[in-house]
């Protein structure tokens, strides 16, 4: 199956719903290493992407994403308003025009997205940031895709890295942000970045899955 | 929590609209935030803007007027602000001798004034962007995010606010705001925390017999936590700190502007050492007194004077500040006689303001 310009959208509005009911779960991540405000800034600039969709939602994937990125920039804030912002923007100008995703164009999307991440924010894996989730996710679907597997199984192996990806976070020292400062005490603590990271890629799995349902 | 607020959403707002009420030489925009000169925009100086998360009044907007800042961008309490809005004040107060970010060094501040650079130069605006990094509290580099930038940002958009007023063009600018910050060290304690309206309750819990060396202004977890102590005792251990604190190298990112691209460049302090002459800040959190502040600043007089170091200028006040907490900052800036004549230069802020 394909990825439409109707499932990003909807996938954009699924991640504000479940940005919102993990508003508090992200916060208490970000509470013994951070500022305790990564669910909030996550939920308010979601809630500000959705406002913005339905003046985009007629263009193309590329557009979209890359609308959703300038929102996300202007309305989140601290370090993941431009990480978050970054990732959207690189991932539409990767999808420029394009009004339907095969898992190529997915993998497209992820790369671009990641490699904008690398830039901004001049992180790697293993330094306990949202890296830690995406670069797995993304060489699991790359796997996936590679074997021809469908959609679905390759976004659930995608979810899978990420989400084992947040765990490998727990007993890193963090290096980079405002939990670097911490050293040896940030050991024990998911990366809230990371945590986000897992909630997005479920909400595409879980918009994927009701589309092929429908079908 | 007992604050005077309003509402809790509408702390900033209705601070920036008391602001504009107080000082009808400044232009304050709601939307996006940001704070500018009314004369704005320059003519062929360089604009000078600064920001960071609220909370540290009067640091920035208090620092916005002619020989300081052309522009200051308030985030949330203790957030940083956003792209479009340096990327607004930019245009607001931009002449044809571009723009020069003042950026303290926090991970959130550093990516959102990096983004905006690549946008404000996209629209062809001269623009380069200088971190402040001066919390010896900081030992390292390598595993964290480095030092974070404190005192030193209010000396530093002083001198370099000067300097843009004398004609100084960007580039210059840029490289004296680098000197001042290799030339600058900080170090600062708790003895209370500040609780962010939003969140309701203290953002870290200090014993009542507890203080904490070393505090981040945004309540940063600092170098250790002991028992309380005199004044002269605590002012002892933050100047020895920065007086003994040794050579500090790190990577600095800066604006190639002919390539459009960051790149990194190796920066050393070195140690403060007898003979050198220092501005010295002695700066409250928010809720020290400065009465406090004097006994802090006497002890310091003689401790540098026993180490062979001779303060030129001095600074007492509540400058860069973390809400209502109790305790106290140290900043030390070397300086020369070009740091000294921009430092004694005339500037006329809400917050700073000789020579006039």
């Amino acid at each position: 199956m394909m990825i439409t310009r109707q499932h990003i959208v909807t996938w954009l509005e699924r991640c504000a719903v479940l940005l919102e009911e993990k508003r508090a779960y992200l916060s208490e991540l970000d509470s013994p290493i951070g500022d305790a405000d990564h669910g909030i800034n996550m939920a308010r600039g979601f809630s500000k992407v959705v406002e913005k969709l339905p003046s985009v939602a007629d263009t193309d994937i590329g557009n979209i994403l890359k609308t959703s990125g300038m929102v996300l920039l202007s309305s989140v804030g601290g370090a993941s308003g431009p990480l978050y912002g970054t990732f959207f923007m690189r991932a539409g100008g990767a999808l420029q025009a394009k009004q339907e995703l095969d898992s190529s164009d997915l993998l497209r999307l992820l790369e671009a997205g990641i490699q904008g991440v690398v830039q901004r924010g001049r992180a790697e894996v293993g330094e306990k940031t949202m890296l830690d989730a995406l670069v797995p996710a993304f060489d699991a679907l790359k796997a996936r895709v590679e074997q021809e597997d469908d959609l679905i199984t390759a976004l659930q192996a995608a979810l899978a890295g990420a989400e084992h990806g947040v765990e490998l976070t727990i007993p890193l020292v963090a290096k980079k942000g405002r939990a670097s400062y911490l050293g040896e005490r940030s050991i024990g603590h998911p990366d809230p970045g990371a945590a986000s990271v897992t909630l997005l890629l479920s909400a595409l799995l879980d918009v994927v899955k009701s589309s092929s349902r429908a079908e | 929590m007992k604050k005077l607020i309003n509402a809790v959403d509408h702390v900033i707002t209705e601070q920036l609209e008391g602001m504009a009420l107080a000082h009808p030489e400044l232009k304050i925009s709601l939307d996006p935030k940001y704070i500018a000169r009314a004369d704005a925009p320059l003519t062929d100086k360089v604009a000078v803007i600064s920001g960071g998360g609220s909370g540290h009044e009067p640091m920035h907007g208090g620092f916005v007027g002619v020989g300081m800042l052309a522009a200051a961008c308030p985030g949330e309490v203790f957030t940083s602000p956003t792209p479009d809005q340096m990327y607004a004040a930019a245009h607001a107060v931009a002449g044809t001798a571009g723009v020069l970010f003042v950026v303290k060094n926090y991970t959130g501040d550093v990516l959102n004034f990096e983004t905006a650079a690549e946008m404000v130069h996209d629209d062809g605006i001269k623009v380069q962007n200088v971190l402040v990094d001066d919390d010896v509290a900081v030992k390292d580099s390598l595993y964290t995010a480095g030092r974070r930038g404190v005192g030193t940002t209010v000396i530093l958009e002083k001198v370099v606010g000067a300097a843009a007023e004398a004609g100084y063009d960007l580039d210059q600018c840029a490289e004296l705001a680098r000197r001042v910050n290799s030339y600058g060290r900080s170090l600062g304690m708790a003895l209370t925390s500040c609780t962010v309206p939003a969140v309701g309750k203290p953002t870290f819990t200090l014993g009542a017999d507890e203080i904490e060396i070393g505090i981040g202004i945004h309540g940063e977890p600092g170098q250790y936590r002991t028992t309380m102590k005199t004044a002269d005792e605590i002012t002892t251990t933050l100047v020895n700190a920065i007086l003994d604190d040794g050579e500090y190298r790190r990577m600095l990112r800066e604006w190639d502007r002919g390539n459009a691209m960051w790149i990194e460049r190796e920066v050393i302090d070195t140690p403060l050492v007898a003979g050198d002459e220092v501005i010295a800040l002695v700066n409250s959190m928010g809720g020290t007194p400065q009465s406090e502040l004097y006994a802090v600043y006497r002890k310091l007089a003689a401790l540098c004077q026993s180490r062979g170091i001779r303060i030129l200028r001095s600074l007492v006040g509540a400058y860069i500040t973390s809400l209502e907490m109790q305790g106290v900052s140290i900043t030390l800036v070397k300086t020369d006689s070009e740091i000294l004549s921009m430092w004694d230069a005339p500037v006329k802020t809400p917050a700073l303001r000789w020579g006039f």
